[in-house]
């Protein structure tokens, strides 16, 4: 597993990797999206507003999964002192902070006509809100602090002591009484919505979490080649 | 067709979702592809490694 973070390694490796992802990720789109809009029917008690559930949940899964990996990257960061799991931490940040957003929005827009309003303080969506915060915070972590090497520990130990805030997400709607519906897809006992919008929504999944993937890979390598970049125009190769 | 944009008159929240996932998304990988393709275009123009230094 180390021997693969050489980051020279990892440039050889990934190389083909995001041309197919975006491949599969846009086909998957192109097909969620039809099935979305054109083939799933309204919904009993939300009507058409369901639809609004196919780009939510998605944003909200890799919006806790990008944090997931960072906290994971973090501790590999702490524990190795491996430079390439800092930046595959820091390179997920914006993204994940991109679909917590996403998720929040999308859910307001769902809130409004099936609550009767955009936000309320209920125990979802409020640690959902505080996701989004850690991810600014981190993101700032990393902006502000001019010694990069104390910028990595400072954000490595907020994403690890953060994640305690994905369990809370997960089993909000167990633990407290709350506005937004209880868990209805990962669930012991299997799903409880309708297979017609069960499966329209997986492939939607599948489809934002190869995007990720796809432009999560991309900026690593970005990074990487940003630092030899600096590396030889500080050895003097180029201006 | 309006009846399909109407969406069950929940058409003005079905597509403001839909409309702010794509610019999030068509953003994401417009920036991220831009910046990828800027950095190896700086790393072309520079000497490889065991060539002679500019300055």
């Amino acid at each position: 597993m180390i021997g693969y973070a050489n980051p020279k390694r990892f440039l050889d490796l990934t190389r083909p990797i995001p041309p197919w992802f975006f491949g599969v990720s846009s086909t998957l789109l192109a097909i969620g999206l039809y099935l979305a809009l054109f083939v799933v029917p309204p919904e009993r008690q939300q009507g058409d507003a369901v639809r609004i559930m196919f780009v939510h949940v998605p944003a909200a899964w890799i919006g806790m999964g990008a944090y997931a990996l960072m906290a994971v990257c973090s501790i590999w960061a702490l524990v190795n002192r491996h430079p390439l799991a800092d930046i595959a931490a820091r390179e997920a940040a914006p993204l994940g902070a991109l679909f917590t957003g996403l998720a929040l929005i999308t859910g307001s827009l769902w809130g409004k006509p099936m609550w009767g309003t955009y936000w309320a303080w209920d125990a979802r969506l409020t640690s959902f809100l505080l996701l989004f915060f850690l991810y600014l915070g981190y993101i700032a972590i990393w902006n502000v602090t001019e010694d990069e090497t104390r910028a990595a520990r400072g954000a490595a130990i907020l994403a690890i002591v953060g994640a305690v805030n994905l369990p809370i997400i997960k089993f909000s709607v167990d633990w407290w009484n709350t506005l937004h519906q209880g868990e209805s897809i990962f669930r012991s006992g299997g799903p409880v919505i309708a297979t017609v919008f069960l499966w329209p929504l997986f492939i939607m999944l599948a489809a934002y979490t190869t995007l990720f993937a796809a432009l999560w890979i991309v900026r690593v390598r970005t990074a990487i080649l940003r630092r030899t970049v600096r590396t030889r125009v500080s050895a003097g190769f180029g201006r | 067709m309006m009846n399909f944009l109407a969406m069950g008159g929940y058409g003005q929240f079905v597509w403001a979702a839909y409309a702010a996932s794509a610019l999030g998304l068509a953003a994401a990988t417009v920036l991220t592809l831009s910046a990828y393709f800027r950095v190896v275009r700086q790393l072309s123009q520079l000497p490889r490694e065991g060539e002679k230094p500019l300055a």
